[in-house]
């Protein structure tokens, strides 16, 4: 911004900016309209550039990590540590030697079992959660029943707390349950059950709920429908698209859960979801070659998320920032 | 009728009513309950009456006299998580809220690509926390990029060559330049949505006035924006108060650092009470702590809204 001041031809119009209008026009009265508009549309031009500038630098800050991830997934161990002989320390944007980390990966990786683990919890606490949500977000939307304000208001309420305050008794409750028994069957019920309510979502479907017009329950009334056929053959077809948000943002939480997990199958392998394994798995330190294979293995994590991403771009989006209205 | 959908609309919310009541009313209550047992067994459920020494022991306020291993560690809620976690909150929430608002009216004010962008700052949403982090360590590995590029030899997260652990501060650094790129996203989507709601007749207002671009964020983006920058910014003291995924992800536990130059690991109040957690009957210093953290957040959550009362225009 500072050459722009400075430069003498632009110089009426850009100092006057905080001053205001009247100057603008004093200062420039010797000015045809012509010169004027002119150097509106120079200066506009230049701040466009520079908006540009700042976006482009701040998406490359963006990417960079993606690609570098990217890119070290294919470096040797010596490289990544910068170790290789004659260019010691040196970092560069392309690998010198390509390496398939990808190809042993599995032996110390077992991504499909992570995988398979994170999508038996991710798809039934996904189902559970849209089952309680509709019936909940049906009787907050629509039904009329005593202290149904003051219910809404303590749903709500429990967003506040910081969920360490449940975490810590959920512990003890699934291992009272008999959940943590070490098989298989426990661990997932401890890591589906106690996820499948959501307060947020019952909150963004119930608003979506009540933007359906009530002409529509009146006719469905009219028509000799009960609460159950309006709620599955009109407001279910008709909040499809929240509901495929929720479903994309839930299985997404499940692909990201790291906490949850790690307390209940502690050092089973076998039950690890997805991040546990990408955490865990790899001894760096002295292995170099440990690091190459442990971006492999981001990669291998990350990319699903991106294709999501991709597919659904729009309902993720709009699923997050629906967070930020209800100011 | 309306007796009729009375019981009938208690049975539609009849399962989130029990999920809830069991995993997380009843662990509020019982949470603070157990904050205040005296030596609690978790797995037997014994305990010698109720005590406030659970508390004046993670406060530091009384010492923990008795030897065991672990019981050395207890004061350091508050010598060492309590500052970290405060550190990482009042740096990363109002550098991220500002480079979030930067970028966001920049997005605002251009046409050509601006989908694109704003595609490409979403994606670090997208991500699994603990896989980017683990690349962020590696940007900041002691022969990494970063010291490359900067020419400089800092040991960012772990001891160098000569075997020292790393100076806090850059290992905070660090960490700060991760969760700030990792929360961007939200802050960026939902700053966007609220500029692309404010009525442009504003705007036009401003230009016949003549004002200048600057005047005009100041003026009239900011504080047409306020209840979304009020949201972002309790939503994300509250996310930046349970830090702990970033921590794991980045250093593979707690980092441990030159003790002469701030606190010797990154244990956060959310990872201290984990710890706790899973050690053996240590259960009462984790809810005591979870309690603390309840308390804090809430005072954190009633200042800002007082404070934003007379500064946000609805």
């Amino acid at each position: 911004m500072e050459n722009i001041e400075k430069s003498p031809v632009l110089n009426p119009v850009t100092l006057s900016g905080s001053t205001g209008g009247l100057k603008l026009v004093i200062k420039n009265q010797n000015q045809s309209v012509e010169t004027k508009r002119k150097i509106t549309k120079v200066t506009h031009i230049i701040s466009l550039v520079l908006v540009y500038a700042f976006l482009v630098f701040a998406a490359v800050l963006f990417i960079f990590p993606f690609y570098w991830m990217l890119i070290t997934s294919f470096k040797g161990g010596d490289e990544i540590k910068g170790f290789v002989e004659g260019y010691e320390g040196v970092q560069t944007f392309w690998p010198m030697t390509f390496v398939n980390n990808y190809a042993d990966l599995s032996s110390v990786f077992n991504f499909g079992t992570y995988v398979g683990n994170t999508l038996v919890v991710g798809i039934f606490s996904t189902i559970g959660t849209l089952i309680t949500t509709i019936f909940a977000a049906f009787a907050f939307a629509r039904l009329e029943f005593k202290g149904k304000n003051l219910m809404f208001t303590i749903l709500l309420g429990t967003m506040m707390i910081p969920g360490e305050m449940m975490v810590v008794t959920n512990y003890t409750s699934v291992s009272n349950l008999g959940w943590t028994d070490g098989s298989r069957m426990g661990a997932y019920l401890a890591m589906i059950i106690p996820f499948m309510v959501s307060v947020f979502y019952i909150y963004l479907l119930r608003q979506n709920f009540l933007q359906i017009p009530n002409e529509l329950y009146l006719a469905s009334k009219v028509d000799g429908k009960s609460d159950w056929q309006y709620l599955w053959k009109v407001m279910v077809p008709l909040a499809m698209p929240s509901l495929i948000t929720i479903f994309i943002l839930k299985l997404m939480g499940s692909w990201n859960s790291y906490i949850w997990p790690n307390l209940i199958t502690s050092g089973d392998r076998s039950l690890w979801l997805v991040s546990n394994g990408l955490r865990d798995s790899f001894s760096t330190g002295t292995n170099f070659d440990a690091y190459g294979q442990q971006m492999a293995a981001t990669v291998l994590v990350t990319l699903p998320l991106l294709l999501l991403f991709i597919c659904f771009k729009k309902y993720i989006m709009r699923g997050v920032s629906r967070a930020g209205i209800k100011g | 009728m309306e007796s009729k959908n009375n019981w009938k609309a208690w049975l539609y919310l009849a399962p989130v009513i029990v999920l809830m009541a069991v995993f997380t009313l009843y662990p509020i209550i019982n949470t603070v309950g157990i904050s205040f047992l005296k030596n609690y067994d978790s797995l037997y459920k014994t305990y010698d009456g109720f005590t406030f020494d659970n508390y004046l022991e993670i406060l530091h306020i009384k010492p923990y006299l008795e030897v065991g291993a672990m019981s050395f560690y207890r004061d350091e809620f508050v010598m060492v998580a309590l500052p970290n976690t405060l550190l990482i909150t009042f740096i990363t929430v109002p550098l991220s809220i500002i480079i979030a608002l930067a970028i966001a009216i920049a997005l605002n004010s251009i046409k050509v690509f601006q989908k694109v962008f704003q595609t490409i700052f979403f994606m670090p949403y997208v991500t699994n926390a603990i896989a980017i982090g683990m690349v962020f360590s590696v940007i900041f590995d002691n022969n990494g990029i970063i010291n490359y590029i900067f020419g400089t030899n800092i040991s960012w997260l772990y001891s160098g060559s000569s075997g020292s652990n790393p100076n806090y501060w850059s290992a905070l650094f660090a960490l700060c330049v991760y969760i700030i790129w990792h929360s961007l996203p939200y802050k960026i989507l939902i700053f966007l949505g609220g500029l692309q709601n404010i009525d442009g007749q504003y705007y036009d207002a401003a230009k016949v006035d003549g004002s200048s671009k600057w005047k005009i964020i100041r003026k009239i983006t900011i504080p047409l924006l306020s209840p979304q920058i009020l949201y972002v910014m309790i939503t994300s003291f509250i996310g930046a108060f349970k830090e702990y995924t970033s921590v794991v992800a980045i250093f593979g536990g707690t980092g441990s650092f030159d003790a002469t130059t701030g606190p010797s690991s990154m244990l956060t109040v959310a990872y201290y009470i984990y710890n706790q957690m899973s050690q053996t009957n240590t259960l009462q210093y984790a809810a005591a702590g979870a309690v603390v953290l309840l308390i804090i957040i809430m005072a954190f959550t009633i200042v800002q809204r007082q404070v934003s009362k007379r500064r946000v225009h609805y």
